[in-house]
């Protein structure tokens, strides 16, 4: 069996296989893996006894399952009006000059992913992003490089 | 908080962020009363639902009690997804326990066993303290002998989920779709049985309530909007953050206290609410009543201060660029609309298209505000119009 049959099966039986578990499911499969890809989609649908399209429609409908390949770190930064206010447009230049890469993109080494997002609720503290499920407020060009700096020292 | 001799202050209520740990006695003396007694205290007491819609709170646990169902939910929504709006998050990290018991009073009178905190994917980093705090409250209920569990329910980064049948069709593990209404939840909500949702301040409320009285509550406020607010403070001010203040008060009055004398405009309610332009700051006042004229402003809370340098054209952009990601796309009238009003206000803003067409796309967010399935694309019109009327030229130029 392999990783992702497991952690499939490991999720059902956590969970359950009724239709109102299909959430936490298919957060659980992002937090080991990132993204739902076609084959996770299969598995899950098989093991829950319902169509492959309703996992589909689930999985599509909500930003943070992300249906396309995704690097280990996926950083979202908050686009929403008071961030826009506050200076979002140069953390996102700050963040694709460091990581070389562009919005909407994945790293080669497959551990970054840099996307925005709409609004976070941190507005008080903008401009403001999420590093997976970590927060980081009141960000400058030079803290949001800090920070990326130490998750590119981590494993 | 420091104030200036010459500069009226707004009175700082301290209701909900107070620290009291005494809930197991205001649970066990709510629970030794009648569930007729706490209902009519929550009636009388002009709680409205503070999410922003304003649905009087006594009248949604009284309908969910009336049902014969023995199967019953009470969900408290902390989907708050509202740009601008942050007060939820702080409630819950601060006084969970406040919520939880509005909860377990909720679920006493209507004959829950079972309760949801449907927390927003963005907040995912409270759900440890949470599930501490879930914990010890779970003992309380055990020792006071009420039959009830709460648990919580991730959302994975839907604004919609945060309208009430969209957030019940998301926990059934489906997109999250608004339903038709009626049936309201409360009759038909959570897998087909009576459901009670509460924002989360609403149930932090209904503690106070119940420790102090209706009167306490009903003493703030003004006719038809009783009681505190917790308002959340972003944009162009010194002094950001949560504050918790008495409805009924003019934008004017907010401005004094919270911006630096540059403001001309404010945005009530979040992006589906209004923006107040500077010559309106004294005839508006902030609660429910007058709700469609725009004289008085309903809200979540969020209130968002723009000063001069703000390109109103740009503020606009911005929220309908967030409307149209966050459309559901299950009705035209909104998912259509939200595109078109993007579309058409670039195009006059790029010189495409006459000045004339912003009163057609004026005209579409009446349309969207009359045939749209629920409150997302009902409410685009509020300030897409509010800021198309107020600030035509900045549109254009």
């Amino acid at each position: 069996m392999d990783f992702q049959e497991k952690l499939v099966q490991n999720l059902v039986s956590k969970y359950g296989r009724d239709r109102e578990n299909l959430l936490p499911i298919l957060q659980g499969v992002i937090d080991q893996e990132r993204y739902l890809s076609e084959e996770v989609i299969l598995k899950i649908a098989k093991e829950m006894s319902i169509p492959a399209a309703h996992v589909y429609g689930t999985a599509s409908f909500y930003s943070f399952l992300d249906i396309e390949p995704r690097g280990k770190y996926v950083i979202r930064v908050c686009k929403t009006i008071t961030c826009a206010m506050k200076g979002k447009n140069q953390i996102i230049l700050a963040i694709e000059d460091f990581l070389k890469i562009k919005v909407g993109e994945t790293t080669i080494d497959k551990k970054f992913t840099i996307l925005q997002t709409n609004c976070l609720g941190w507005c008080h503290k903008a401009p403001a992003m999420l590093i997976n499920d970590e927060v980081y407020t009141e960000l400058t060009t030079e803290s949001v490089v800090d920070i990326l700096r130490e998750y590119k020292a981590k494993e | 908080m420091t104030t200036t001799a010459a500069k009226k202050q707004l009175h700082r209520i301290d209701l909900i962020f107070k620290h009291e740990d005494d809930c197991k006695e205001i649970l066990r003396n709510a629970f030794s009363r009648s569930d007729q007694e706490i209902v009519n205290e929550m009636v009388n007491s002009g709680l409205k639902g503070r999410g922003g819609a304003g649905f009087p709170t006594g009248l949604k646990w009284k309908l969910a009690a009336e049902s014969d169902e023995k199967e019953k939910y009470v969900i408290c929504n902390a989907d708050e997804g509202e740009p601008g709006t942050f007060k939820d998050r702080e409630i819950l990290s601060r006084v969970p326990h406040k919520v939880l018991s509005g909860m377990a009073v909720c679920a006493k009178i209507i004959g829950a066993q079972k309760g949801y905190i449907y927390l927003r994917g963005e907040y995912k980093f409270l759900v440890p303290d949470l599930n501490k705090e879930l914990g010890k409250f779970h003992d309380i209920l055990d020792d006071l002998g009420l039959d009830f569990r709460v648990e919580i329910f991730l959302g994975s980064g839907a604004y919609i989920c945060g309208e009430e049948s969209a957030l019940i069709e998301s926990m059934e593990g489906k997109r999250g779709e608004p339903r038709n209404k009626p049936p309201f939840p409360s009759v038909r909500g959570f897998k087909g049985k009576p459901t009670v949702v509460n924002n989360v301040e609403t149930l932090a409320h209904s503690y106070t309530i119940l420790k102090f009285g209706a009167k306490k509550f009903r003493d703030l406020g003004v006719k038809d909007s009783r009681g505190s607010k917790v308002f959340s403070v972003s944009g162009d001010t010194p002094i950001p953050g949560i504050y918790e203040l008495e409805l009924g008060m003019t934008v004017q009055d907010f401005v004094d206290d919270f911006s630096d004398g540059d403001c001309k405009a404010v945005q009530v309610g979040g992006a589906s609410g209004f923006l107040v332009p500077r010559k309106r700051f004294g005839k508006t006042t902030i609660g429910y009543e007058g709700k469609l004229t725009g004289i008085s402003l309903p809200t979540g809370g969020s209130m968002m201060i723009f000063n001069s340098s703000r390109s109103m054209y740009n503020v606009l952009n911005n929220y309908l660029e967030f409307f149209e990601e966050e459309s559901c796309g299950q009705c035209t009238p909104c998912r259509v609309g939200c595109q078109q009003l993007l579309k058409g206000i670039r195009a006059v803003k790029r010189g495409e298209k006459p000045a004339s067409y912003l009163d057609q796309l004026l005209k579409l967010t009446e349309t969207m505000k009359l045939t749209a399935k629920c409150g997302l694309g009902q409410s685009v019109a509020n300030s897409f119009s509010s800021i198309v009327e107020n600030f035509r030229e900045e549109m254009i130029y």
